[in-house]
């Protein structure tokens, strides 16, 4: 059998017509001449790599090259979107073709034998895509929650005093963390009728011109909501940072300190803070 | 086409817009605005907005152009009750009003302009 695939010229086009009845061929995604392409190398690898002895693979240095054929196919099938059982079947109905050489070269065996074992054959392939397809649904699903959970833990909206609430960032604001703590903080706002917002970067580790303008948006936004925003923690590389790259933080109070932001805030809702002695 | 009601609070004027503001019925709101403001001398005019579910490019225009209006008036602007959403949407279109200030809720934006209420709580001392 080994020599059908050694020969890949001959079994091509066969294979082509099995993944098209199989329906990995998705004109949609990728077109016939690609899949022909790609096809014909993973043949011609695989010819390549068979011996009289059938190396382990993937651990056997003889699959080296087709491996890393398969990662590179694989890594742009998902990037394609193609589904895992459809990126796994590809290879799969290589034994639509293996099993007719069989049947041809072996006639005693009767037809409904045949006929019986390639359901069989074909019913555990998709039991074993089906199981792995949902195990990495499920994993996906995990990963998700996973890293919902990271960005909601990463903007908490904390009570500061009556009517200021501050927002301790930290780690890198990207658009969508900046896009969910203005969420966060105006909807903090209308809920509490806080009128000041004291957000600390002292968390953030560089402060860039994209940085700047989502603290920007966001004060503008708090101000159109009829409070006010105090940026807090800014250190001194930082102050330097804004200042090289002419960053303008315009109309946006800031303090070196969340203790100085404060006693802002205090002073801007009327606030005064003693000594009880 | 609606007309929107103009209360009046001392000397100031409140308007609360609903829900169905079209452009018809903006642009009678800024004329009738601006004659109940000369007629009474008006100090300030407070327009709440906490209704509003969708602030468009037309009626941020409109709220911006009635500010300016009252403002030759020599009356001020506040603007009370802009919903998260609300905000944000004007922020990312980049739109301004200008000549206006805000306020959380109407309570805010009337004391802004100076009238000042029975207090809802104990205000905060920080002793």
């Amino acid at each position: 059998m080994r020599d059908l695939l050694q020969r890949p010229g001959s079994v091509l086009d066969e294979w082509l017509e099995a993944q098209r009845r199989a329906g990995v061929a998705r004109p949609d995604l990728i077109d016939e001449s690609q899949q022909r392409e790609e096809s014909a190398q993973l043949l011609s690898l695989l010819g390549g790599a068979l011996a009289d002895t059938l190396p382990v693979f993937p651990d056997d240095p003889a699959w080296d090259e087709l491996r890393t054929y398969l990662d590179r196919l694989a890594e742009s099938r998902a990037v394609d979107g193609f589904s895992p059982t459809e990126t796994a079947r590809l290879m799969l109905t290589l034994k639509d073709v293996v099993f007719k050489a069989l049947r041809d070269k072996v006639p005693q065996v009767p037809a409904d034998a045949w006929a019986d074992f390639d359901e069989l054959t074909r019913l555990l392939d998709t039991l074993a895509l089906y199981s792995s397809e949902v195990l990495q649904r499920s994993r996906e699903a995990i990963i998700e929650r996973q890293q919902q959970d990271m960005l909601e833990l990463s903007t908490p909206v904390v009570q500061l005093w009556d009517g200021i609430v501050g927002v301790p960032l930290i780690g890198t604001l990207d658009s969508r963390r900046a896009r969910l703590v203005m969420e966060t903080l105006l909807d903090n706002l209308s809920e509490t009728k806080s009128s000041v917002a004291i957000i600390d970067i002292s968390g953030i580790p560089t402060v860039d011109a994209l940085t700047a303008q989502y603290l920007t948006r966001t004060a503008a936004a708090v101000r159109l909501m009829g409070a006010e925003c105090i940026v807090s923690g800014i250190r001194p590389q930082i102050a330097r940072t804004i200042v090289d790259l002419g960053v303008t933080l315009d109309g946006l109070p800031t303090r070196a300190t969340l203790a100085g932001a404060l006693a802002l805030a205090f002073e801007r809702t009327g606030c005064t803070v003693e000594p009880s002695a | 086409m609606a007309r929107v009601p103009i209360l009046r609070i001392g000397d100031c004027l409140v308007v609360t817009v609903h829900a169905d503001l079209d452009d018809g019925s903006a642009v009678t709101l800024r004329d009738d605005l601006a004659g109940r403001v000369a007629a009474i001398s008006a100090r300030g005019v407070l327009i709440d907005v906490s209704a509003l579910d969708v602030v468009d490019s037309f009626v941020a225009r409109m709220l911006g152009d009635v500010a300016r209006t009252v403002s030759i008036l020599d009356a001020e602007t506040v603007i009370s009750g802009l919903s998260p959403a609300v905000a944000m949407t004007l922020v990312e279109m980049g739109v301004t009003i200008p000549h206006t200030r805000t306020a959380l809720d109407a309570q805010n934006g009337l004391r802004l302009l100076g009238i000042v209420m029975a207090p809802v709580r104990e205000s905060v001392r920080c002793d």
